[in-house]
């Protein structure tokens, strides 16, 4: 029996960039010719260790220009000093702490706006009214920057914490509340009417219907909602210097401690692929019966 | 018209009877007006088996959808037994054609066939036993812990009805249920569908658009004109009770139903046109 691996059919079209979802293994091995080509070389070659080779070539390329001269050392360090750096700074207890700081602030915010997204996205999608009246306000809100409440957050609330998570809130929310609103006006007809005529009452349509049909909506807006969120902690701590991984990025800079400084960015990085990763874990554990993660028993 | 069997001839006003009087559905587009029923009347005695074979358009599901109480009807009123249906009564389940997407793919297939009886308020023990015997009864006792979508379609479709007889409906609604499954489950589907009902004793109501199918199954064929839809013919068969594919399908007295049924769809498809010729009513 062949196990079918599908990939992106029947979820949400424009949401998921399938770009960014590893192409799919190969389904079963292919017959060896007697001389393989090249392209059936390289194919034989596992993703992972190709992700990892190509990891390896960016690091090489990163250390061997500022030493070839092609760019100042002054202002791109060869990557061993950036790992030298990284080395000092995982062992000092204000990166930790401001490790943390990022962390939670990005927490908070996203919490905060999933939760709100989601409720106000099944109480907007599911009164026809209220989407209505509500469509074009969304979509004056939806594109403002982030940043561009700067100004404003520090003014009402300050330097701190709360000024991090009024960012990051407005930025994570709109993606959920939007993937919701998606997710709310996909119900399927004739699951509706399945429930309608079993005499479900509206509740028990919103737990058992709409909340399941909504949920790879809403993973996709967590996903995404994730990455901005962690963009936003970063930048405002960068911008209006709330203790965190970006004031301390602007701090290295000030300080002229260039290696220091790639070190935080390189976190801040890595920390968004963990961000990432736990999202996909999350998404594959909630959908498993979804069009998009399970394994179909036949074609 | 001789529309009821004989063993259910007083039984218009008990509980399984349907009563379908004078329905009219009329859909309101963007400046469009579509009369998609025009007049529908006809009864359903208790326990009986009824087919409604049409031609495609003619508004079948429409008309299912009212006498479920998924839609209401412009004007005409559907009643079970005594009471007049007015959203989806508590005795009737539906079996929609498209299994695949009537069964929640998020539970599995206890989970499905249970979720209507939770819905009833049903006790926990009762269910079970309800699940159990549903399952058992379309022969798969073996997959309440499946996800619907790790089944083929027949099974599918064998999920659903499952669920539909769970439900202990006095009437049961079935909107083509097999046009989506290939020959040979179709067959099986039929039976299930017949040994069930003679089984079970609810009344049927088996839309269908496939003439044989039609014969094969009902105890009576309702023949839906084209849109605007009316009834226009209401037959009886009177094949035996014991139906078997090969056997059934072979006899005479089936080839001629079929023919008559197949005389009628044809004839309903150019009914209204004829009828406007002859300066007829609106029915004859």
């Amino acid at each position: 029996m062949r196990v079918h691996q599908r990939a992106d059919t029947g979820r949400p079209p424009a949401l998921s960039p399938a770009a960014d979802r590893p192409p799919d293994p190969p389904a079963t091995a292919v017959p060896a010719p007697a001389a393989p080509s090249a392209a059936a070389r390289l194919r034989a070659v596992p993703d992972a260790a190709l992700g990892v080779l190509g990891i390896v070539l960016f690091a090489a390329v990163l250390e061997l220009l500022p030493r070839l001269g092609a760019v100042p050392a002054k202002y791109l360090p060869p990557f061993s000093e950036m790992l030298g750096a990284l080395g000092d700074e995982l062992g000092s207890g204000a990166f930790w702490t401001a490790l943390l700081d990022t962390v939670e602030g990005w927490a908070y915010g996203l919490a905060i706006a999933v939760v709100a997204g989601t409720a106000l996205g099944l109480v907007i999608g599911s009164v026809e009214v209220l989407r209505k009246a509500t469509a074009s306000t969304i979509e004056f809100l939806r594109p403002i920057p982030s940043v561009a409440l700067i100004p404003l957050a520090v003014l009402v609330l300050g330097t701190g914490l709360g000024s991090t998570l009024l960012l990051v809130v407005y930025a994570a929310f709109w993606p959920v509340l939007l993937q919701v609103l998606g997710g709310v006006r996909d119900v399927d007809p004739v699951a509706r009417d399945t429930a309608v005529g079993y005499g479900f009452s509206p509740w028990a349509r919103l737990r058992h219907v709409v909340w399941p049909t909504t949920l790879p909506y809403l993973m996709t807006g967590l996903r995404l909602a994730a990455s901005v969120a962690l963009i936003l902690t970063v930048s405002s701590q960068l911008i209006i210097g709330s203790p965190g991984l970006g004031s301390e990025i602007a701090r290295a800079q000030s300080s002229n401690a260039i290696p220091r400084m790639y070190a935080l960015v390189l976190v801040a990085g890595a920390l968004g692929v963990c961000v990432n990763v736990l999202a996909r874990a999350l998404e594959r554990r909630v959908l498993s019966w979804h069009t998009s993660v399970r394994t179909e028993a036949r074609a | 018209m001789t529309g009821t069997k004989a063993a259910a001839p007083a039984t218009e006003y008990s509980a399984g009877a349907l009563a379908v009087r004078g329905v009219r559905k009329v859909y309101q587009g963007s400046g469009r007006t579509v009369e998609a029923v025009r007049d529908l009347t006809f009864t359903v005695g208790a326990g009986d088996l009824a087919c409604i074979v049409g031609p495609s358009g003619a508004g079948k599901t429409t008309l299912l959808k009212c006498v479920a109480g998924l839609l209401a009807p412009t004007s005409g009123e559907v009643r079970l037994g005594d009471a007049r249906v007015q959203g989806p009564p508590p005795g009737m389940a539906v079996v929609f054609q498209e299994y695949g997407r009537s069964l929640f793919p998020w539970m599995t297939v206890g989970a499905n066939v249970e979720l209507p009886l939770k819905q009833k308020k049903i006790g926990k023990a009762e269910r079970a036993a309800l699940v159990a015997q549903a399952l058992d009864s379309v022969g798969l006792q073996d997959a309440p812990a499946a996800y619907p979508w790790q089944l083929s379609g027949g099974m599918q479709q064998r999920v659903a009805i499952a669920r539909a007889i769970a439900y202990e409906p006095k009437v049961l609604l079935m909107d083509e249920p097999f046009a989506a499954v290939d020959a040979q489950t179709r067959a099986e589907l039929e039976d299930l569908t017949r040994s069930l009902w003679r089984k079970l004793g609810m009344t049927v109501l088996f839309v269908t658009h496939d003439i044989d199918e039609a014969v094969y199954l009902g105890e009576r064929v309702l023949v839906l004109s084209a849109s605007p839809t009316v009834v226009m013919e209401d037959i009886d068969v009177d094949l035996p009770a014991e139906r078997e594919q090969l056997t059934t399908r072979a006899l005479p007295r089936f080839a001629e139903l079929r023919a008559a049924v197949y005389g009628h769809v044809q004839r309903a498809k150019t009914f209204h046109s004829a009828a406007a010729a002859a300066g007829a009513g609106d029915r004859p």
